[in-house]
């Protein structure tokens, strides 16, 4: 009896730390994208000044819009972080809610975005016109690109987590989703500052 | 379950532990809202001190630098959870080593572009002089 609990608990140590490990790789993962991300904001920051005769940050740019943006995108991190918690208690409906309420988020972050490309685009301000613009394109575009991917793996994990409910592989795996999630928000604080607030500033 | 790692020197009680829901939910939940709710305080603030700030350009720059970094910190130990885990902290210590790598990559981008164009760009005073030079001619 004795022995089969040690098993048991040995069994379970030994997968726990199965599933750590593969956590730890995805942060691993996460670590080599922030460099992605360091070097797209350095390209950004030396060709900031370099419009060309188009428009400059400031001119461009909406703050109130942008901070509308950037408070969707931190709720839908926090509601992610909500999912996550009723994911470790065992309680599936609450898990999907959440992770349906931080996907209507993240879709509308993503709304907002494509929208405010649309707008510069029509203005006859797209990426081709400066130097400033295509590296402001290009590390928001980024950026958007996966907060995508993201959405497209909220889908397939609610679809999962419907289906085989909250076991140790859902646990795995929504764990990575929120960390990506989360790293995508934590990302964005750096564009906010840097793209936009800095922007702004140079009129 | 639990955002620690590398249980190898981790008793099975300690596994346990970590299994049982009560205790590590409420220091999870309580994580979560401080750094929902720092996060949304210094994102307001940022906001509304670039709105309605006038003054020096390159104290306002630092201010804004300083706010962010501060919510990054309190992202990654509120909502990445870095740190909570056990000896050796590798999560940590892969966040330190990225950190570091942005730093030189960054930092020396902009150091060798800037210098650069300074070292580059011809001052207003040699254009002339060139310029007159090719009239001359």
């Amino acid at each position: 009896m004795t022995d089969m609990t040690l098993t048991k608990s040995k069994r379970q140590t030994e997968q726990l730390e199965q599933t750590n490990t593969a956590v730890l790789g995805f942060w691993l993962y996460l670590m080599t994208d922030c460099v992605l991300f360091a070097s797209l904001f350095a390209t950004f920051v030396v060709l900031r000044h370099n419009t060309f005769g188009g428009p400059s940050g400031a001119q461009l740019f909406s703050l109130p819009y942008v901070l509308l943006e950037t408070l969707v995108l931190l709720s839908s991190s926090f509601t992610n972080g909500l999912a996550l918690l009723s994911a470790q208690r065992k309680q599936v409906r609450p898990t999907l809610i959440w992770l349906g309420v931080t996907f209507m988020l993240g879709a509308t972050f993503l709304g907002l975005e494509l929208s405010e490309f649309h707008k510069f685009v029509a203005m006859g301000d797209s990426w081709r016109r400066s130097g400033f613009l295509s590296a402001y394109y290009t590390l928001v575009g980024t950026h958007g690109a996966h907060i995508s991917v993201g959405l497209i793996w909220m889908v397939v994990m609610a679809l999962y987590i419907y289906k085989h409910g909250l076991g140790r592989l859902s646990l795995k795996r929504l764990r990575m989703l929120s960390l990506f999630w989360h790293f995508l928000d934590v990302v964005w604080i750096f564009i906010f500052t840097i793209v936009y607030l800095f922007g702004a500033l140079h009129a | 379950m639990n955002p620690k790692y590398h249980l190898s020197s981790a008793s099975s009680q300690e596994a346990d532990m970590l299994h049982s829901p009560q205790a590590q939910h409420l220091t999870s939940l309580k994580h979560y809202v401080i750094g929902f709710i720092g996060s949304l305080i210094l994102t307001l603030s940022a906001y509304f001190l670039s709105v309605n700030y006038v003054g020096n350009h390159n104290l306002l720059l630092i201010g804004l630098a300083i706010l962010a970094f501060a919510q990054f910190i309190l992202q990654l130990f509120y909502f990445l959870h870095v740190g909570h885990e056990f000896p050796p902290r590798l999560k940590l210590m892969l966040t330190c080593f990225m950190i570091l790598v942005v730093t030189i990559l960054v930092g020396g981008s902009l150091w060798i572009m800037f210098s650069l164009n300074n070292r580059v760009m011809p001052s207003t005073q040699q254009m002339v002089k060139y310029m007159n030079s090719q009239n001359s001619l």
